[in-house]
């Protein structure tokens, strides 16, 4: 046997190429058996990455529709509040390519949040049947107002209103939420960075 | 002599600390105005308890902690409340912040104080209710309730008690002149704080340094038992995480307490108004804060109340503006530039440091990093800054998480060393922002997750109810449909009809299952039975009429009544179902499905569309609404509707044509 | 004047990249005297030409990419790999091998990568590197040094230089080729017989690797690097020197004092090992990196093909540094175990 190798080098070097195949597969299968991550089902991984707006611009009714739109191959780019960011990490998780928004769905806009203006209700209910979380608190012909902290800016209730008394109005930046930005690198090149870029914060 | 420990990293900056030194402690004096910021601390802010307008004493409680973690704030001086109002404070943002206002009166009038007592005489209860009343935030610059912190678990024991008088960072010496001015006060506050937690060693850590201060303390703290430590001058050895390193020896471990390894760490400030609060009964109402820096002529320190605004104090030290390219609150490592001079001082404000352009110039423009590691020799938690940097700037946080971005304590002393300059600290920050953003952003995104998934179910759950009452309804109107035909054909059996009846009902019971008779139902079954009757009186009439019989006028009223009856009844019916079918809601559930349906719609039509056929689309959405406004307008002023109503409807159509008009010009300005 | 709103820290420590690159220039200086003493002005030829050249190019493609180039041509980074190549070929190589070998260096090996500080491969071994695989000849003939053979003057090596074919070169084996192509004389014998062997390994070698150690010291004197990575690959070289070291038989490899004291080892471990972009980051890991350079630094003089092997293993090596940067993580603060990364 050994001399046999020894003088057929090509045979040897076969072997041995073939030894090593095997035992590293039965090293990755034995891995991938031994160290299985329990998976979440993609719809739900996706659905997890969508911002849960469920404001339907994607066209779809809803993030769960398009989170099952998206398993099923539909393009990952289609929601405007999920933003560029949500688009690397779909990207991230299907191994897909990362794509700029699709303008046609509209564009990412600062975080809103929904007011009524309560002294124009007139308590019509119309806002409330359009709400898609459940955020407007009223009754019939009674005020109606806005739980700010559930309302997902999805402003699918400004246009039912007949009274056109709600508006959609920009989170505003408080002591809490307010951070340092990354320092600009756009400008100037790439390193050159105006360190903290002055007023920028 | 204990063993001290050495931890990674660290540096050498200019201590600067000599120009500050020259004097001793100067008293601010009053100031006009002070502007107490209702959160100081770390934790929720205080909740006032004075209206504007009321006249407070010194030490006076005007806002108290709301919840546990939140410290309480008294009046530092006597006056009148003039405002309750968001106004600028130290803080980076530049944004106000709720702050309560106070006119001094200059009579500095005190108001009563518990008495005074010896603290081994307190129940630890009873002092930490002393300490937390009296509003002591950490003072060496972080300003967390000094209250909670020694708030122990029952049955936690506390190896060590450090109080730290190592003030590492350049520049400030509020920690040191107070050692060498009161350190009576401050062994007594720690005697205090140990009588508390009750800890097997209580250890004073100073940097060496400070030579006099280390006198002071070691005369002050002889025979109390409480060991003085002095380690070599590194920064940042005050930073509680390395100077318990350096004392102990262990590490706190990541993301827990120092507790956590059974110590509990004060700074030296929070000893002295500890000592103050509890033997003296008096709030904290003013600090020691360093002002130096080569844009003041005479650099020293000041008891200064809280509530001062920085420009006082810097006028007392002679500062000149046009020196003072940038105004920073605590040192030149970790403080932090304020954006207006007029900002007050805080509990936490241990130094105002007015530097000059030569003193601390512009950063220049970051270069690439070279990864000389430099920043990693010098970093205390031992983090590899540069991959640090890599990552936050290329926005891969996850991958920054795992290099342990969170153990960061943003010292700066990898931005210091840093050949390229680069501003890594702010990569830190700013990173580490975003991810609890991202954090929070998903827990909202899960929250209404649930809450959408929560309405579609109701909704299918009363489309599925509303279908089986519709079903119902229809059995018992089927019924009653053979009853009346059953009646009609005469009272043969008068038990059977009876009987019939009571099944039907009992049936329609069943099927309507839990629903009411609703008015509609009831309306049609007054109209079925009227008819029954009115058919019934026809029939005796007729036979009274053959019969020739004598009741005959009496029977036809009673015909013509019943007739009226069914009349009228026919017509409520009707009324009703008028009435209802148009504003019977399209099944809610459809309303938000309509909505999404309608928007999507919308976006597939504003696809591809150029901005002129936009701003037209625009235009005719606008104009459809205000048309359906106007019509809604007229109506419920027909109608004659309630005032309130009509005005709301009005001021509705005016801003719709507002919308219009304006939408209409952009279209214009589009086809020009 | 609106008060500045900047991050902390506001103060900043005395070193830039810059004064890094000067220092790491001016460290480079004695060797350079030295070689010049030994083997005449070649290498200072070479070292102008291509820090003129290198310079020019690093202008060229700032501007290409757009950006400053005043900006960026002040961090030296250029004049340093510039230095560095010139060191490293042979004295009297003519311009347009120089040409060729910077262009490498920086198009090539830094530019394309995307400047400073994200060339994964040390720009002046690439241009080494990339010089002998395709002019092998030349790149492999040395100048003798003076006591071994004529020594040309400043004029010749201008000559040699720039007009290359007016001029004959005088060339002579180094040391560590003389010994790995030995087969029959014993170490003693065969230093007695051949003129390139000094004191206690080449002529001129010896003195121009104790002048580098010179400016080596200096630098870590200076802090600019940290010990790890030379110490680690000059202590592997001696260590396996000293394994594979026979007392001096025909198939020696070399005594360790000799391997440490020739051709590129001490010039390698202070000035290419310890360039911070293309080597490990960590403490650990720059002991792994300069201890595995070392490794491969023997192994090829010693059973490779080339007489000398410190741009290829460093170049390997740059391969590997971020797997070592990988698996070398300090532990952080408050965190248990050897925090590997994940
Ligand atoms: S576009 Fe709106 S509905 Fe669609 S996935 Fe994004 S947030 Fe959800
Ligand atoms: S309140 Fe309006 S904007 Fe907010 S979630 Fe509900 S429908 Fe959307
Ligand atoms: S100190 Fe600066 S240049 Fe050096 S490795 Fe750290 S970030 Fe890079
Ligand atoms: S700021 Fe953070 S990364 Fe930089 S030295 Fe300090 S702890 Fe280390």
């Amino acid at each position: 046997m050994i001399e046999l190798l020894v003088q057929h080098p090509l045979l040897a070097a076969l072997l041995a190429l073939v030894g090593l195949g095997a035992v590293f597969g039965a090293l990755l299968g034995y891995a991938a058996v031994r160290f299985r991550t329990e998976g979440n089902p993609i719809v739900e991984q996706i659905n997890a990455i969508l911002p849960q707006t469920q404001c339907g611009q994607c066209g779809h009714p809803g993030c769960r529709p398009y989170a099952e739109a998206i398993a099923a191959g539909e393009d990952i780019n289609k929601c405007p509040p999920g933003g560029q960011a949500g688009i690397e990490a779909l990207a991230q998780l299907l191994d897909r390519e990362v794509v700029p928004l699709d303008d046609e769905h509209g564009e990412e806009k600062v975080p809103q949040v929904a007011f009524i203006r309560e002294d124009e209700c007139i308590g019509c209910t119309k806002c409330i049947q359009a709400c898609p979380v459940d955020a407007i608190l009223g009754a019939a012909k009674h005020m109606h107002t806005v739980i700010a902290s559930e309302c997902t800016g999805c402003d699918l209730c400004v246009e039912p209103c007949p009274v056109d008394c709600i508006d959609m109005i920009p989170q505003a930046q408080t002591l809490q939420t307010w951070h340092w930005e990354l320092p600009d690198t756009s400008n100037r090149g790439a390193d050159i960075i105006a360190t903290d870029a002055g007023e920028a914060a | 002599m204990r063993k001290i420990h050495d931890f990674h990293g660290g540096i050498h900056p200019v201590e600067n600390k000599h120009q500050s030194l020259h004097t001793p402690i100067r008293d601010a004096g009053i100031p006009a105005e002070l502007t107490l910021p209702l959160s100081q601390h770390i934790g929720a802010p205080a909740t006032p308890l004075v209206a504007v307008g009321e006249r407070v004493l010194k030490g006076q409680l005007v806002a108290e902690a709301t919840g546990l973690v939140s410290a309480a704030l008294h009046a530092p001086t006597s006056g009148t409340v003039t405002a309750i109002e968001p106004r600028p404070i130290a803080h980076p943002s530049g944004l106000p912040a709720p702050c309560l206002v106070i006119a001094s009166d200059g009579e500095d009038a005190w108001c009563e104080l518990p008495p005074p007592c010896s603290f081994e005489t307190l129940e630890r209860p009873e002092l930490l209710a002393r300490i937390r009343a009296a509003g002591i935030a950490g003072m060496g610059g972080a300003g967390f309730p000094a209250a909670v912190k020694l708030g122990l678990k029952p049955g936690t024991q506390v190896e060590t008690l450090i109080i730290n008088g190592t003030e590492c960072e350049p520049y400030i010496t509020a920690d040191d002149i107070l050692m060498r001015e009161r350190a009576a006060q401050i062994v007594r506050g720690a005697q205090i704080l140990a009588h508390l937690v009750a800890p097997a060693e209580t250890v004073i850590g100073i940097e060496d340094n400070k030579p006099e201060a280390i006198a002071a303390m070691c005369a002050a703290a002889e025979g109390t038992g409480i060991e003085i430590a002095v380690f070599p001058t590194k920064y940042p050895s005050g930073g509680e995480k390395q100077l318990i390193e350096l004392l102990t020896g262990k590490q706190v471990p990541s993301g827990g307490l120092p507790m956590d390894v059974g110590v509990v760490c004060q700074n030296v400030g929070t000893a002295a108004a500890v000592a103050d609060a509890v033997e003296h009964g008096r709030p904290l109402i003013s600090r020691i804060t360093t002002v130096t820096g080569a844009a003041v002529d005479e650099p020293q320190n000041f008891e200064v109340l809280l509530g001062t605004p920085m420009s006082h104090l810097l006028a007392l030290a002679g500062y000149r503006a046009a020196d003072n390219p940038r105004l920073v609150m605590g040192g030149p490592m970790m403080g932090f530039t304020v954006p207006d001079p007029g900002v007050p001082i805080v509990k936490t404000t241990n130094c105002i440091l007015a530097p000059s352009a030569q003193e601390l110039p512009a950063p220049p423009p970051a270069q690439a990093c070279i990864r000389c590691g430099l920043c990693a020799e010098a970093c205390p938690a031992s983090l590899l800054p540069q991959q640090l940097y890599w990552f936050a700037r290329g926005r891969e946080f996850e991958k920054a998480e795992a290099h342990n971005l969170f153990d960061c304590i943003e010292c700066g002393a990898c931005s210091y060393v840093c050949p390229s300059n680069i501003p890594l600290v702010q990569y830190y920050r700013a990173a580490k922002a975003e991810v609890l953003q991202m954090r929070r952003d998903a827990q909202k995104a899960e929250h209404s997750r649930q809450r959408f998934e929560a309405r579609q179910e109701r909704l299918e759950r009363e489309e599925a109810e509303k279908e089986a009452r519709r079903a119902a309804r229809k059995q018992a109107a089927e019924e009653k449909a053979r009853r009346a035909a059953d009646a009609g054909s005469g009272e043969a059996d008068p038990v059977q009809a009876a009987i019939e009846r009571a099944q039907a009902r009992k049936a329609a019971q069943a099927a309507g299952a839990a629903s009411e008779e609703n008015p509609l139902q009831k309306l049609e079954k007054t109209v079925v039975t009227t008819r029954e009757r009115l058919e019934k009186a026809e029939a005796k009439l007729a036979q009274a009429r053959s019969e020739g019989a004598d009741h005959i006028a009496a029977l036809e009223t009673g015909v013509e009544k019943t007739r009226a009856k069914l009349a009228a009844a026919e017509q409520a019916l009707q009324d009703y179902q008028a009435q209802q079918t148009p504003a019977e809601p399209a099944p809610a559930g459809d309303a938000a499905q309509a909505a999404i349906q309608k928007a999507m719609a919308a976006r597939a039509a504003q696809a591809n569309k150029s901005p002129l056929e936009k701003a037209r689309d625009n235009l005719e959405k606008l104009e459809a609404r205000l048309a359906k406004s106007e019509a809604r307008l007229a109506e419920s002023r027909a109608a004659g509707e309630e005032e309130k109503i009509v005005e709301a409807l009005a001021s509705s159509v005016e801003r719709l044509q507002e919308k219009v008009a304006a939408a209409r010009a952009e279209l214009a300005a589009e086809e020009s | 004047m609106a008060l500045m709103r900047v991050t902390s820290p506001h103060a900043h420590g005395p070193l830039s990249t810059s004064a890094v690159m000067q220092q790491v220039l001016l460290a480079t200086v004695p060797g350079v005297l030295v070689l010049t003493a030994f083997f005449g002005f070649g290498t200072l030829v070479n070292i102008a030409f291509a820090a003129l050249l290198a310079v020019s190019f690093e202008a060229l493609a700032l501007k290409l990419r757009g950006r400053p180039p005043g900006f960026y041509l002040g961090d030296c980074s250029a004049l340093v790999t510039a230095v560095l190549l010139g060191i490293a070929l042979p004295p009297y190589s003519p311009w347009w091998l120089i040409a060729v070998g910077i262009a490498a260096a920086i198009l090539m090996a830094k530019h394309l990568y995307g400047g400073l500080g994200y060339n994964p491969f040390n720009p002046a071994m690439v241009g080494y590197v990339v010089l002998l695989i395709s002019f092998p000849v030349q790149m492999t003939s040395w100048a003798p040094p003076r006591g071994a053979g004529e020594v040309p003057g400043l004029l010749e090596a201008l000559r040699a230089c720039f007009t290359p074919g007016s001029f004959d070169a005088i060339t002579m084996a180094t040391p560590l080729d003389v010994l790995k192509q030995n087969d029959a004389l014993l170490v003693r014998d065969l230093w007695a017989q051949s003129p390139q062997f000094g004191r206690w390994a080449g002529l001129g070698w010896e003195w121009a690797n104790l002048a580098f150690l010179a400016g080596g010291l200096w630098l870590l004197y200076r802090r600019i690097f940290t010990w790890h990575a030379p110490v680690a690959m000059l202590a592997v070289i001696a260590l396996m020197a000293a394994l594979f070291y026979d007392g001096g038989s025909s198939a020696s490899g070399g005594s360790p004092l000799f391997h440490l004291l020739s051709g590129a080892t001490m010039f390698g471990a202070f000035f290419i090992v310890t360039d911070p972009v293309t080597s490990a980051v960590s403490v650990r890991g720059r002991l792994v990196y300069g201890a595995l350079v070392g490794l491969l630094v023997y192994l090829i003089r010693v059973f490779g093909n080339y007489p000398d092997a410190v741009a290829f293993a460093v170049l390997i090596m740059n391969f590997a540094a971020p797997f070592i940067d990988q698996y070398t993580q300090p532990r952080t603060y408050g965190h248990a175990g050897t925090g590997d990364g994940k």
